[in-house]
């Protein structure tokens, strides 16, 4: 026994001496290559989405995948967002402002080609302008144009805008997705082969897949550092989270589960980056169906929801509280999550005082996030505590669409709009939760025409509070960007300040 | 042979059904309230099989799961009985006539569609929920039930018995009723017991693809497409709901065996 044992032994020394050698070998070979490979950092990279676009021309389409795409990689306009947010310039590298404050003069950049070889003038801006605000235009924010009265081409590199009133936000409107130029020649299939002056040019789309970026070598600005950049869909979150595990994505810039982030952030190989995006969620209530017209019914809804318990249970903690239609990284944002404070027995107070003691019955649809489906339970188990039962129905998009947004067949819904300063779309009676307060509206009137940036944070101030005392919706929570990337992956967007991956910047460390 | 499947069989399928009704009375937790900071527990004392992603007991909504499975599937291979077996039972009665031909072709017509898609078809255009998936289930079992009741009952026309009752003066409808039905009685059985366990698969595809119960209701595919992406934070919260499918599927499956064994008359003589 004892000499078995021993002989055993020693074998496992030689054993584990072999071992040793040979995995020293091993690594000396292993880091003989990745000093190889440190010479070349790798120039490609693969980033991961859930939702595809429709098309790939975002002045002809609403879906936020496709400005996640193509804006600032393919196409520029005139100004663009910074990472933070900031309007800057693109295409026009100057601009002034008549005293009357109603016309632009902006001097367009010298020597920016369209990918297909053509001419970047003054010419494209006015067609790109005239298409946006025609009758016949297709676009989707086609308000960011309505103040516009003529576009006028001084000559090749100088063009004005002529306004019919004075615009505090054109600058600001002109830096969306939906506002980018295009050239006359190619616009006929932007929508499958976009031609623009980005850093990136389109090289190829294999729809239900991938759509795939390639280098702009004659870029007219600081060239991209990527060589090519491969956007692969991915809609089912457990196979997000194995192609991101696998190293088969290099970063999805909004990880579709939040429950996962955890894990990613214990991980040395990965980054998870946390910001803001300008999407609050919101239980959004239909403000014309009885009873949810009557203020004290939606102060109630508003009173019976608890947002830490919805951030915590659908969030995983992501999430800032709001009181209001309102990013909270806005510097003219208020806090009025007071307004709206847990408190149930406020809740059954307020539903008795509006005669329905008992409490009522009303419908809960569901579009497929995870903030929505997990939310929306949520938010039934809350709301029956206090007497509402809500009739829970999960839909698709394409049903959402229709039988929420466009045919406001609903009582209840949760959604988070993404879009960067939105509260506008409360001035809208027909948008689809019907509020219709003309104050509000004169409100919004007012502030479209101011140019003073004090007047217009106090007005924005006061907007917040209407519609937070108004308790249109209940207001929820921001949603927060959770990016996931690969630790060597810089350059990334940390916040998202509007719907964009902008890859010009990006890069791989050593 | 028989007890060995028998036995286990109607056991699975025992606790299941047990747990179905027990959950009117008792539950261990609310399955409606929520408990969100103690959400994805593991295993415990205070929760046998932990808790889910809203700090729901899975235990709890494993009971109340099986009530809506045993529901729905139930109900619908009833609907497929009821509907199917009349039909079968007409078919053979008028062999070769035009309402033969009518009722078999459209059931081929039915039963040419893969089922799991009749079931999205249905839940598509009257949207999702309970009742609508027990329609859809049912409405698939109609053709298994009518094919398998129009072959057992054209064997039996041919039989003496049969031909003494139409001597006697006996109406096709009597017969059918009076002399043919107690006859593949046993065949139902069988076959309804398999049904049953396909219905309950099927509604757990249905609630996996969101189809089926809606929520607040817990339903075991649901609370295994949702616990998708918490398998490698918490399997237990995947692992209990696909185990109580797994297990009550077998458990029918293996009593339907038994049950096809002791009513077979060759192999009931072979024990004999």
């Amino acid at each position: 026994m004892a000499l078995s044992s021993f002989s055993i032994n020693t074998n496992m020394k030689h054993f584990s001496r072999g071992l040793r050698i040979s995995t020293a070998i091993t690594l000396a070979l292993a880091s003989t290559m990745t000093m190889g490979n440190a010479n070349a950092a790798r120039t490609d990279i693969t980033v991961g989405m859930q939702l595809e676009p429709p098309i790939l021309d975002p002045t002809g389409g609403a879906a936020a995948a496709i400005d996640e795409v193509v804006y600032a990689n393919v196409f520029e306009g005139l100004t663009r967002f910074g990472s933070d947010g900031s309007v800057n310039p693109a295409l026009a590298s100057e601009w002034s402002v008549s005293d009357d404050g109603k016309t632009y003069t902006f001097t367009l950049h010298q020597g920016v080609k369209f990918h297909d070889g053509a001419d970047f003038t003054a010419e494209d801006v006015k067609f790109s302008l005239d298409r946006a605000l025609a009758e016949t235009s297709t676009n989707a924010q086609k308000q960011l144009f309505a103040n516009i009265d003529s576009v006028n081409v001084i000559d090749d590199h100088t063009v004005e805008i002529v306004l019919l009133a004075r615009d505090g936000n054109l600058l600001f409107n002109l830096a969306w997705g939906d506002a980018i130029m295009l050239d006359e020649a190619s616009v006929d299939d932007a929508a499958i082969k976009p031609v623009g002056t980005g850093p990136f040019t389109f090289s190829n789309w294999v729809q239900g897949d991938k759509i795939e970026l390639v280098k702009n070598p004659d870029y007219w600005g600081e060239p991209a550092k990527l060589d090519k950049v491969v956007f692969k869909f991915i809609s089912d979150p457990t196979a997000a989270f194995a192609a991101t595990m696998s190293g088969d994505v290099d970063t999805f810039t909004v990880f579709p589960a939040p429950e996962n982030l955890a894990q990613f952030d214990a991980d040395p190989r990965f980054n998870v980056l946390l910001g803001s995006t300008e999407g609050e969620t919101i239980l959004s209530m239909n403000n014309q169906l009885a009873p949810l017209d009557d203020v004290r019914v939606r102060k109630a809804i508003a009173h019976a929801i608890d947002r830490s318990a919805i951030i915590d249970g659908a969030m995983y903690g992501y999430g800032t509280p709001i009181g209001s239609h309102f990013a909270p990284h806005n510097p003219a944002y208020i806090d009025l999550t007071a307004n709206s404070q847990f408190d149930p027995a406020l809740s059954k107070e307020l539903l008795a005082e509006a005669g329905l003691a008992d409490g009522f019955t009303t419908t809960l649809k569901l579009p497929p996030p995870s903030y929505a489906r997990r939310g929306g339970e949520i938010i039934a188990a809350q709301l029956r505590e206090v007497g509402i039962n809500v009739e829970i129905s999960n839909l698709e998009w394409a049903q959402w669409l229709e039988q929420v947004f466009r045919g406001k067949d609903y009582g209840l819904t949760i959604v988070s709009h993404t879009e960067p300063m939105d509260i506008n779309i409360y001035a809208n009676p027909d948008y689809y939760f019907q509020y219709d307060n003309v104050a509000f509206q004169a409100l919004m009137g007012a502030f479209n025409t101011q140019t003073d940036p004090e007047r217009r944070t106090v007005m924005l101030k006061q907007a917040q509070k209407i519609i937070s005392e108004d308790y249109v919706n209940g207001f929820l929570f921001q949603l927060a960007k959770t990016g996931v990337a690969n630790a060597k992956v810089k350059g990334l967007w940390q916040n998202s300040p509007t719907q964009a991956n902008d890859m010009t910047g990006v890069y791989w460390e050593d | 042979m028989k007890l060995r499947t028998l036995i286990p069989g109607a056991l699975l399928v025992l606790i299941f059904l047990l747990a179905a009704v027990v959950s009117f009375v008792w539950t261990p937790f609310d399955v409606t309230k929520l408990d969100i900071p103690n959400k994805l527990q593991s295993p415990s004392m205070g929760h046998w099989f932990g808790t889910d992603q809203l700090g729901r007991d899975i235990f709890s909504m494993i009971m109340v799961g099986a009530r809506t499975s045993i529901a729905v599937a139930f109900i619908a291979v009833g609907i497929g009985m009821l509907i199917g077996v009349p039909l079968g039972l007409a078919a053979a009665a008028n062999q070769g006539s035009l309402i033969d031909e009518l009722i078999m072709r459209t059931n081929d017509l039915v039963f040419a569609f893969p089922a799991l898609l009749i079931a999205i078809m249905i839940t598509a255009v009257f949207g999702p929920g309970a009742v609508n998936a027990i329609i859809a289930i049912g409405i698939f079992n109609i053709p298994v039930f009518a094919r398998l009741t129009r072959g057992a009952a054209l064997s039996l026309w041919s039989r003496e018995f049969i031909l003494a009752a139409k001597v006697a003066g006996k109406r096709a409808t009597r017969i059918s009723f009076e002399h043919i039905l107690p006859n593949i009685l046993n065949l139902l059985i069988v076959q309804g017991t398999i049904q049953f366990s396909l219905g309950i698969l099927a509604e757990a595809a249905l609630s996996y693809v969101g189809l089926g119960a809606q929520p607040p209701i817990p339903s075991w595919g649901r609370m295994l497409a949702e616990s998708q992406t918490l398998v490698s934070l918490a399997p237990h919260v995947a692992l209990f709901p696909g185990f109580a499918i797994l297990l009550t599927v077998l458990g029918l499956n293996l009593l339907g065996d038994a049950l096809r064994d002791w009513f077979d008359p060759r192999l009931q003589r072979l024990r004999s």
